[in-house]
């Protein structure tokens, strides 16, 4: 690596932020808001770690919460889990697609409709922590999970967050006490992934009184019950230069604004009880008073809403797969074949090893995310709740899948509940931003991070400033001669408990990580702005990263549980280790994958099939049977 | 009516946790487990606030006697609608040992001191099975009693109490003040919702030792071994 290499990076760099501009994808929102060097935290956990830099303050020691709040979480806990075990017929909700008026009115008086309103409007004013408990038990039915997260955690999200107080004291307290219920318009037949394209537009009135909304949502959930809705329109803004430009609005649209239809419910393969429906707006007149934020201000708006629910899908993926634990080893200890139980056989085994690891992690990041979301302040955790979000959708498919096999034959039928908890999973990795959506924008908010820094360093060093030169000639040596890293998580002062590091796997984190940092910087170089273009390469970014965050949670989780001597803290140790073994060798096959001309790397071949397949769109060879004579 | 209720609750293992005997057979294993309100106190609690909330009652106070777990069952009475909580603080070795003809003391020595009218109990307690604390504390007071309520009428300062008894039901009527057991029809218990546990955050617990009642708790009973039951229906 040369100086010249890093001035070239510079350039490609600056390009790159244009042309991530110019693509108005759901990525440039965040360009305005970053001030790189002030390395004061700002929560760049995991941005840093495209830097190579562990900032474990961050993260260590696991948050807590006070034992005040302890108590009451596990209060709040008892009465929502009687109700879901004895009130709920689940079974009953799925086979008529629709949620029995008793069920929401008991979900509605137990108050689950306003946990994180503040307790002024009417709500229960619950932190992210204690919203992500109650998300362990509410994720026992589909439905009804995703009906109380359309209405709370996306739906009337935009009122809490950005909306000002006439329109929280209008609004909050009907939606608290569930009288009215929210949904979250922003998905369009032409607009799913591309939520920057909508085309759903507000005019103004000529008395500049209204905005009259035109167009059609799709997808959303509540649609047909919503009372109140937080609607993304396009309207005309005049800019700062005088230019007419049109930008995405927020609005709080009531129903009875009027001229509001909702379509009829979808039929879903899965989450059958929650309402799922088109949405159409002609000329619906909404009061200029009902704007959120600034008018041209909603793409913000709907980003920061969709980043702020997102990590609480890791602690509902944990509780449904720890119940799936009891009930399928339930199965498993007693049901014999071949004159032994089948939880002596070793695939077997396997399949609860993978149920309980997936849990420990989920539940381990899920937490971790919310402990910083909950910290004073601002703080900026989207990338690390769009990462909770992609290892718990994808975990929670696996495990239901492996809690279904367990049970063969009887898994597959409707007398049991694992077909359902897989149909009502499926979903998980489609909505609240596709994980491909997500890959991406884990990968690039990181990279991005990663070359504003390497490009504001260069920028030091052209200016003369010598002790930036000194820093990156020093990193370069010591990366090229020195083989050991040391991000103080191991050793007299690591903050990593020993137990963990005694086979190494602290330090296998920190190699990782390492390793992840300067292949990062070797892909800025060689790929520059066309990085944005290269999805196969990012989604493996985004999984190394995936794994790094991982790995850090149930290393500060375990470390928190074996210092103050929780139970079964060991039983934690094992499965830490297990997990950063795991992942350490997944990520050294990633990043050795994202070496220059690796021959690991079958991407290019990857791209040419698709291509030639899509280009016939059909199965291109010639049938097997076939003859040429 | 400046009636005053107390109501007793026990914190027991959940029911619907598989029970495991200890491996040195001197009890099940509680360490770890799940605990929650006995069924028939949550009864008892449901009719003492519905007592209030038709204003027959001024006062509905939640009583459990334990160590500082217990107090999760009082706030959860006082989330149920109850006004305020007594924990009686009894742990350890006391605790292991601690049985009906113990809780009776106290609840009558409680009964006294606070100037209760009615005390409402569950008709047993689904850990020991005893159903005998209602009956022990009406004797000790000197009180009538109703057991095995289905139903429960105030009249003037006549409590008429429909039983759920071997031959059917029988309906009596007793004097105040009284002991009334809780049975399974009595009514069906309200959840005790998020926000009206958030609010019962302000309600006031006071703490008593069983001294400070004159109540001597040591047992007189010794538990030998407990064993789990063999499957039903075998020989």
């Amino acid at each position: 690596m040369n100086l010249n290499k890093l001035i070239v990076l510079s350039r490609s760099v600056k390009l790159g932020r244009n042309v991530f501009a110019a693509r108005g994808t759901c990525l440039h929102h965040f360009q305005s808001r970053r001030f790189i060097r002030s390395s004061a935290s700002s929560l760049a956990y995991a941005k840093d770690l495209f830097l190579g830099k562990v900032n474990k303050a961050e993260v260590f020691p696991y948050p807590e919460i006070s034992k005040e709040e302890l108590e009451e979480i596990n209060q709040l806990v008892q009465p929502v889990e009687k109700f879901f075990n004895e009130d709920v017929d689940s079974v009953k909700i799925d086979h008529e697609a629709v949620i029995p008026p008793e069920t929401l009115n008991g979900l509605k008086e137990l108050g689950l409709f306003g946990i994180q309103i503040p307790e002024e409007y009417g709500g229960l004013g619950l932190s992210n922590t204690m919203y992500a408990r109650l998300g362990e038990i509410t994720s026992l039915d589909g439905a009804i999970a995703v009906t109380l997260a359309a209405h709370q955690a996306i739906g009337l999200k935009g009122i809490l967050i950005a909306g000002n107080d006439a329109q929280k004291a209008k609004y909050l307290p009907k939606l608290a006490t569930g009288e009215h219920i929210a949904a979250f318009c922003l998905t369009e037949p032409g607009s799913g992934s591309d939520a920057a394209s909508i085309q759903t537009r507000a005019t103004l009135t000529e008395d500049g009184k209204h905005f009259l909304l035109n167009g059609t949502k799709f997808w959303i959930s509540n649609g047909g019950w919503a009372d109140i809705m937080t609607v993304f329109a396009r309207s005309e803004v005049v800019d700062k230069d005088g230019q007419k430009k049109d930008k995405i609005t927020a609005f709080i649209v009531e129903r009875a604004f009027g001229g509001i239809t909702s379509g009829k419910p979808e039929d879903k393969l899965g989450i059958r009880g929650s309402n799922t429906c088109e949405i159409t707006f002609e000329d619906t007149k909404v009061p200029i008073e009902n704007v959120i934020g600034e008018v041209g201000g909603g793409f913000k708006v709907a980003m920061n809403i969709l980043n702020n629910g997102r990590f609480s899908m890791g602690s509902a993926g944990a509780g449904m797969i720890k119940r799936l634990i009891e009930l399928t080893s339930e199965y498993a200890c007693t049901r014999k074949q071949f004159s032994r139980s089948l939880s002596e056989f070793g695939m077997i085994q396997d399949k609860f090893a993978t149920m309980t690891l997936n849990a420990f992690v989920m539940e381990s990041m899920a937490y971790l995310t919310a402990g910083m979301m909950d910290r004073p302040g601002v703080p900026d955790c989207s990338l690390e709740a769009a990462m909770v979000k992609v290892f718990s959708s994808e975990g929670s498919w696996i495990c239901v899948s492996e809690a279904l096999q367990v049970l063969g034959g009887l898994g597959f039928t409707k007398n049991y509940p694992y077909e359902r908890y897989l149909r009502d999973c499926r979903i998980l990795q489609i909505f609240e931003g596709t994980n491909e959506i997500l890959r991406m924008y884990i990968a690039l908010t990181g990279m991005q991070y990663a070359g504003k820094i390497l490009t504001g360093k260069i920028k030091e060093m052209k200016k003369g400033n010598v002790g930036v030169v000194f820093e990156i000639l020093g990193k370069k040596l010591k990366d090229s001669v020195v083989r050991t890293v040391d991000f103080g998580l191991t050793g007299k002062d690591g903050v990593v408990h020993p137990s963990l590091t005694v086979k190494n796997h602290a330090k296998m984190f920190e190699q990782n990580a390492a390793h992840f940092g300067s292949t990062v910087e070797s892909l800025l170089y060689r790929y520059g702005k066309t990085i944005v273009e290269e999805q196969l390469v990012l989604k493996k970014v985004a999984d190394v990263l995936i794994n790094l965050y991982a790995m850090t949670a149930v290393l500060s989780r375990t470390s928190r549980s074996i210092s103050i001597g929780l139970r079964n803290h060991d039983h934690e140790v094992l499965l830490t280790n297990t997990f950063c073994k795991d992942a350490h060798f997944k990520n050294n096959f990633l990043l050795t994958q994202l070496q220059k001309n690796s021959p690991e790397n079958n991407d290019a071949n990857i791209k040419k099939i698709a291509q030639e397949v899509l280009a016939k769109r059909a199965y291109v060879c010639s049938h097997p049977l076939d003859r040429t004579f | 009516m400046s009636a005053r209720v107390l109501v007793g609750v026990k914190r027991v293992i959940d029911y619907a946790v598989k029970i495991r005997v200890k491996p040195d057979r001197t009890g099940v294993v509680t360490d770890g487990v799940k605990h929650s309100m006995n069924p028939f106190c949550e009864i008892a609690v449901e009719e003492a606030v519905k007592l209030k909330e038709k204003k027959l009652v001024k006062e509905v106070v939640a009583v459990s006697c334990g160590p500082q777990q217990v107090q999760e069952t009082i706030r959860t009475a006082l989330a149920m609608g109850a006004d305020r909580g007594i924990h009686v603080e009894v742990s350890g070795k006391d605790y292991e040992t601690l049985g009906p003809l113990q809780v009776s003391k106290i609840f009558a020595a409680l009964a006294k001191k606070e100037q209760a009218d009615l005390i409402i109990l569950g008709k047993q307690a689904i850990d020991d099975d005893c159903n005998q604390t209602g009956q022990m504390t009406a004797a000790l007071l000197d009180w009538p009693q109703g057991t095995f309520a289905s139903e429960v009428t105030l009249e003037a300062d006549k409590l008429k109490v429909v039983r759920e008894i071997d031959g059917g039901l029988e309906t009596i009527k007793i004097n105040l003040p009284a002991v009334v057991t809780a049975d399974l029809r009595l009514n069906t218990p309200r959840y005790a919702t998020l926000p009206n546990i958030m609010k019962a955050k302000k309600k006031k617990i006071t703490n008593v030792k069983p001294a400070d009642l004159g109540v001597d708790v040591s047992s007189r009973l010794e538990v030998l071994k407990v064993e789990k039951l063999k499957e039903a229906g075998r020989i």
